[in-house]
């Protein structure tokens, strides 16, 4: 459950980039969370809910954006389209495929008030 | 409330009331909140195209001074007047409600496009840059539960006696078991006890490092804890991550959590002394690992026969070796 310290550094961030932004109160925040990245987002969502709590993030809405995966097969010469981690081209079946996307972890933006 | 300037709404007598705040914006009127219909003159000055509309409206005034300045530039507020704006642009800052009420800020977004994992790196490179401060040579050891990482560490600390310094931070969830049998091969080992935490962090460490102050130009061993998915994703700062699995466990791990052996750059196969009694197929695991990581490097030992051992030590020598020499003795 490394998702409960994720959250946590998701929180840690949000508060922080609140009080840069002279606000109060997170009432929103969206993440960037790729498919083939090393987070669950169900996890993530009844962490955040513990985590926030008695914070100035409490109540806000976790929006967690999917970001597809996708890596550069070198015997294809091009950008394919990837499920899983380290998986296999889905056009030649080979394995040397650098992924290009989909393992972000990010926070994109929040709202603040 | 004024949303200019920021006057209240006090009572204002039934005559005109304008005001310039000579900010540009010009006069406006002002909302009193006491229900009744007065007839003002209301003359503003957009500063923008030159254009003006003196018009006189009866309207009730309890209207918050809610002006809509979109382009599409609806009044909101009951009046009977009408007048003509030529081009011109008032940012009020349209809020949901349409409404700008000063001292009451509105919902703004803040962009922020930081990783998640940006707090943990933050320290990993402080760790970084303190061990080399000291010369420290630091590993990130991992494996899943059971694979046999401390009995392979107490034997390579003997195998490094009277070679390197050796010191150790030692990760589990409870007891401080492993760092006493660290300290019983002669290294110094400080346990960090993570209570429910399936992992160590940058931070974890960068204490248990100041704690345990190895000698300059150590070789620092970081046993995390037994967990093959979580300690993938936190860079302690090390110079080396070392993966470790055991004969005992299946071949395909590194297919089944590849994120670990991705990030390594050894893996120890450790218990070889038990591959006559099992069915483990080294080649296909060496296979499937280096499907993970091409650049992944493999050793098979036994800490129990001293298999391997050697040529561990001799890797950990000739990296330990490239570090910055300042610091070392």
């Amino acid at each position: 459950m490394h998702e409960m310290s994720l959250t946590e550094s998701v929180v840690e961030i949000a508060l922080e980039e609140m009080r840069k932004a002279g606000a109060s109160r997170v009432t929103r925040i969206v993440l960037d969370v790729g498919r083939l990245s090393a987070v669950v987002p169900e996890a993530m969502e009844f962490c955040f809910a513990a985590v926030s709590s008695g914070t100035a993030a409490e109540g806000a809405e976790l929006k967690i954006e999917r970001v597809a995966g996708a890596g550069w097969c070198l015997d294809c010469a091009k950008t394919v389209a990837l499920d899983e981690r380290f998986g296999a081209c889905p056009e030649c079946g080979g394995y040397k495929v650098q992924m290009t996307q989909g393992d972000e972890m990010k926070i994109r933006e929040m709202e603040v008030v | 409330m004024c949303s200019v300037c920021g006057c209240g709404q006090a009572s204002v007598a039934d005559e005109p009331h304008v005001h310039d705040h000579g900010d540009g914006r010009g006069p406006h009127s002002h909302a009193d909140d006491h229900g009744h219909v007065h007839t003002h003159e209301h003359d503003h000055d957009h500063g923008a195209e030159p254009h003006s509309h003196a018009h006189d409206h009866t309207h009730d005034h309890d209207h918050d001074h809610a002006h809509d300045h979109n382009p599409d530039h609806a009044h909101a507020h009951g009046a009977d007047h009408d007048h003509t704006h030529g081009e011109h642009v008032h940012d009020y800052s349209a809020g949901e409600a349409r409404v700008h009420v000063a001292g009451l800020s509105q919902e703004r977004i803040v962009k922020i496009e930081r990783d998640i994992l940006s707090k943990n790196d933050g320290h990993a490179r402080d760790n970084r840059r303190a061990f080399a401060a000291r010369g420290v040579f630091a590993l990130n050891l991992v494996s899943s539960p059971g694979s046999g990482k401390t009995t392979l560490l107490a034997k390579t600390i003997e195998k490094l006696r009277g070679r390197e310094e050796v010191a150790v931070i030692e990760g589990d969830q409870q007891t401080s078991n492993d760092a006493e049998r660290i300290r019983a091969a002669g290294a110094p080992a400080i346990q960090i006890n993570t209570g429910k935490g399936c992992h160590l962090d940058a931070h974890m460490v960068g204490h248990a490092f100041e704690s345990l102050r190895p000698r300059p130009g150590s070789v620092l061993f970081i046993e995390n804890v037994g967990n093959l998915v979580c300690p993938a994703a936190f860079d302690l700062g090390e110079a080396k991550r070392v993966v470790v699995l055991s004969v005992t466990e299946g071949e395909d791990k590194p297919v089944k959590y590849p994120d670990m052996f991705a990030s390594a750059d050894l893996m120890l196969l450790n218990k070889s002394d038990l591959l006559p009694y099992v069915d483990f197929d080294v080649g296909k695991c060496l296979a499937y690992a280096l499907r993970i990581n091409p650049r992944l490097q493999t050793l098979v030992v036994s800490a129990r026969t001293g298999e391997g051992l050697d040529a561990f030590v001799a890797w950990i020598e000739a990296h330990a070796r490239q570090q910055p020499l300042a610091a070392r003795g």
